[in-house]
């Protein structure tokens, strides 16, 4: 398609919308608020995915989680092969009227990759990036690395005579005490212009008449409200002050699937629920730690009834699981989604031959605030495993008081949710979960594991170039994962989001991301 | 009188002192803020990093005298959330909250006032016992439960009033009023309602107290005997000598009615303080909580003192009183 033949297309739409009588509004009622208008201040996926509808990255998911190419058209590896050069889209602007250019690109690779920004883990490969001309523009890595896309999808791109105006060309430091215009003013290339923002109240997009790509929704704004208690947000739906809820309570669902002018829209999550043992010496107790043997593991997985969780404590709506990623992360092989077979006999027999001794206590830590049912899925496992004659002590707690004894080694078994966001593949959990902690590799081994043969093959995968070979690899790490049963998988959890009739199309995604520019209201 | 007001204000210096530190001490079991700001792929040094920077790594006593200093010049930092200025962020709330508050005061005074003149002018009839019932529930019911039910009879069956948020908002100067449009003043209604089933019970009770003493007394009789009418010795006579308790606890409930919004604010998105504290605790920003336990800790001592300190004035037996009882203490 053509740049002309685009400009013609959103000049058209710009006409049609400006004689519609009649606004197409989609009232949109989230369970929280974004943080800020600068995506780069808080490392949050809500917020990114939110603004991805004013800021866009040089890629970007089309309606089939693919990349697809956004304000680049089209990229190359040059010779050295960490050199990746990509040609920029042309005609694009701004919301201001600002042409996007090769060094806006430069500055916001920059901006978002500073010192200060909670985001620089979001590149983790990026070393420098340099104008070539007006269009093109190379982005350097520290080696070969094949999932620079796939990063790039989340990074969002800033117009740098805008941030120089506005003084912000630096992510806002809060250690600094001051505060940023980017916080409050948002200047992007995407099909919505944010019109007006009052926090915890009501943020205004209204549709971007001049965007380079032809609009496959129908909107002319979207009101987004947060609607923190769930019973309010059930009661806006059902009322229609709210048309849209990316958020529909779990309890509710059979209330608002029997309310006539409600739709549910249910399905299965990536985010898989896994359960993680630690490697170290000695528990928390002091005393020896037996989940280093893999024959204890395999009793603690063997005693979990799976079908029971799914259908009890999940109401039937999860995905049982037994691969670390889900089926349709790259990586995943249906090889690999096998379930161990609920027998607590096995189990007791593993553990007496292991010489676990009966009545063995160990913590067991989870969220309240994390996971769907997290608490009640929870009770359920340690009770079947106080079935085979351990003692788990269940401790319960919200996120930001858990993630601190998690990561320092304070806890025995945890529980962990990994949908592999941003990436979509399935290095990501290799690299962060499952490698041995190292530098930027293993942030999430909390247990301390470390198996040299499964390093080697993330580290080759992480530099394969050739998409088969290197999902060939993935797969073959992620065997490893399952023979050693490093972590157990439960269950991929459930979603649910609700529309009242107003809404016409609402594609659901498995990130459980609303994308809202594939979005239509009824007109 | 110079002494007793030095008094009273190097008490609230120090009930305020007291609140934060107890703020600090109860922060420490809230967790890590860093682990909720950054992303998933950020490393441990990267972490670590930011708790440095944000001065998380200093000592208690290091860290409680550094807010003390920059709070008694204003400061109370950066929010970690929202990455605004503290204050700027409580003062664009406060309106919301006060409104609310204020409201509730009025729909309090307005009904519990008639309330209790009723059930104490017709004391043992079937009106008054029914009413007398009626505010036992009114005590029970937790703010959140009725906030709900309204909801579910308002908004959702009948359609008639907003279930949530403020509606359309006028910005006089700094502060945004809701009271100027009409969906504005809607969307006031139900939580306003719900945050005065507490007081209205509260105002209805008193009221009655006072009125079945003040019914008693010779200058009611005689005003009964001369003839006046009923109706006007009850509701004018009678009551204006009511009134003195119902004002002073009203102000006083104020700061009550400030705290207790918070849950009100919560069910109701209501875009005041209670719901930005909220918000607050769940993502451990540390500077607005601090910033909204001293704020209400000194309206609290702000209204007690200027209570304490009227007394004072208008009675003069409790200011010796006071400087005695002072002075054994000290």
């Amino acid at each position: 398609m053509t740049i002309r033949h685009l400009l013609m297309a959103s000049a058209a739409v710009a006409t049609l919308a400006g004689t519609a009588s009649a606004e197409n509004v989609l009232k949109w009622g989230a369970n929280r608020d974004i943080g800020s208008l600068d995506p780069y201040s808080y490392g949050d996926s809500f917020t990114i995915n939110v603004l991805n509808h004013v800021y866009e990255g040089l890629v970007r998911y089309d309606a089939d989680l693919k990349i697809e190419p956004a304000l680049a058209e089209s990229w190359e590896i040059l010779e050295d092969q960490v050199t990746w050069r990509f040609k920029l889209r042309e005609g694009v602007t701004f919301h201001d009227g600002a042409p996007f250019t090769a060094a806006d690109v430069v500055a916001s690779l920059e901006r978002v990759s500073h010192e200060t920004s909670p985001l620089k883990g979001n590149l983790p490969a990026y070393v420098s990036s340099a104008v070539v001309d007006d269009l093109t523009v190379d982005i350097t890595l520290n080696g070969t690395y094949p999932l620079l896309l796939n990063d790039l999808t989340n990074i969002h791109i800033f117009d740098k005579e805008w941030m120089e105006a506005n003084d912000s060309l630096l992510p806002t430091d809060i250690g600094s005490g001051t505060e940023g215009f980017a916080t409050y003013n948002a200047n992007g290339t995407g099909p919505f212009i944010v019109e007006s923002r009052q926090p915890d109240a009501k943020t205004v997009f209204v549709v971007n008449p001049d965007w380079w790509d032809e609009p496959k929704h129908n909107l002319d704004r979207i009101d987004l409200t947060p609607v923190t208690s769930a019973a309010t947000r059930v009661a806006a739906l059902l009322s229609g002050e709210i048309n849209f809820t990316n958020d529909a309570p779990v309890q509710d669902l059979p209330r608002l699937a029997a309310a006539p002018n409600v739709k549910v829209l249910e399905g299965v999550d990536l985010r898989t629920v896994m359960i993680g043992f630690p490697f170290r010496d000695t528990l928390v107790s002091g005393e020896p730690n037996p989940f280093k043997e893999k024959a204890v593991r395999e009793a603690l997985y063997k005693a979990i009834d799976l079908e029971l969780i799914h259908e009890k404590v999940m109401r039937g709506k999860s995905r049982v699981a037994g691969a670390t990623v889900a089926p349709p992360i790259p990586g995943y092989v249906e090889a690999l989604d096998t379930l161990p077979g609920y027998d607590p006999e096995a189990s007791k027999a593993l553990l007496a031959e292991a010489g676990v001794p009966e009545g063995l206590e160990f913590e067991f830590n989870c969220l309240s605030d994390g996971l769907v049912n997290e608490e009640q899925f929870c009770q359920a496992i340690a009770s079947m495993w106080s079935r085979i004659g351990l003692a788990p002590k269940l401790d319960v707690a919200p996120r930001a008081v858990q993630t601190p004894k998690r990561t320092q080694g304070k806890t025995d078994i945890y529980t962990l949710g990994w949908a592999t966001l941003p990436m979509l593949d399935a290095y990501s959990p290799l690299l962060q979960i499952f490698h041995s902690k190292e530098g930027n590799s293993g942030v999430f081994n909390w247990g301390g594991w470390s198996y040299p043969e499964l390093d080697g093959l993330i580290q080759q995968a992480g530099m394969e170039l050739d998409v088969d070979k290197r999902l060939a690899l993935e797969t073959q790490a992620l065997g490893i994962v399952k023979d050693e049963m490093i972590m157990i998988p439960l269950h991929q959890q459930p979603m649910a989001w609700a529309v009242t009739d107003e809404v016409a199309e609402m594609p659901l995604f498995p990130d459980n991301k609303p994308r809202l520019w594939f979005a239509q209201v009824a007109e | 009188m110079l002494a007793f007001l030095i008094k009273r204000g190097a008490n609230a210096v120090f009930v305020m002192l007291a609140v934060a530190l107890l703020a600090f001490t109860i922060f420490r079991f809230f967790g890590d803020p860093v682990e909720m700001m950054v992303n998933e792929q950020a490393t441990q040094e990267d972490r670590a990093e930011l708790r440095e920077r944000l001065g998380l790594n200093d000592g208690f006593v290091t860290q409680y005298t550094r807010f003390v200093t920059n709070a008694v010049q204003g400061d109370f930092g950066i929010s970690y959330r929202n990455q605004q200025d503290v204050m700027v962020l409580i003062g664009e709330r406060f309106p919301a909250t006060f409104e609310l508050v204020l409201v509730a005061t009025v729909i309090s005074l307005v009904v519990g006032i008639p309330l209790g003149v009723i059930t104490a002018v017709h004391r043992n009839s079937r009106l008054a016992n029914a009413l007398q019932l009626g505010s036992i529930v009114g005590v029970s019911l937790p703010s959140f439960v009725v906030g709900i039910m309204l909801i579910l009879a308002f908004s959702v069956s009948l359609g008639w009033l907003p279930a949530f948020g403020r509606g359309e908002t006028v910005d006089i100067g700094w502060w945004s009023t809701g009271l100027l449009t009409p969906s504005g003043r809607a969307a006031l209604v139900l939580p306003a309602i719900s945050l005065s089933t507490f007081q209205i019970t509260l105002v209805m009770r008193l009221v009655r107290a006072e009125m079945l003493e003040v019914l008693r007394t010779d200058y009611v009789k005689f005003a009964r005997a001369r003839g006046v009418p009923v109706g006007r010795v009850t509701w004018v006579h009678a009551l204006r000598n009511c009134l003195m308790p119902v004002i002073t606890l009203t102000g006083m409930q104020i700061g009550n009615l400030i705290a207790f919004a918070l849950v009100t604010e919560t069910v109701f998105q209501w875009p005041g303080m209670g719901l930005l504290f909220i918000q607050a605790v769940t993502f451990v920003d540390i500077p607005v909580m601090a910033a909204y336990l001293m704020l209400v800790s000194f309206i609290f001592v702000a209204l007690n003192t200027v209570v304490d300190v009227t007394y004072a004035w208008v009675d003069p037996r409790l200011r010796d009183d006071a400087a005695k009882a002072g002075g054994a203490n000290g």
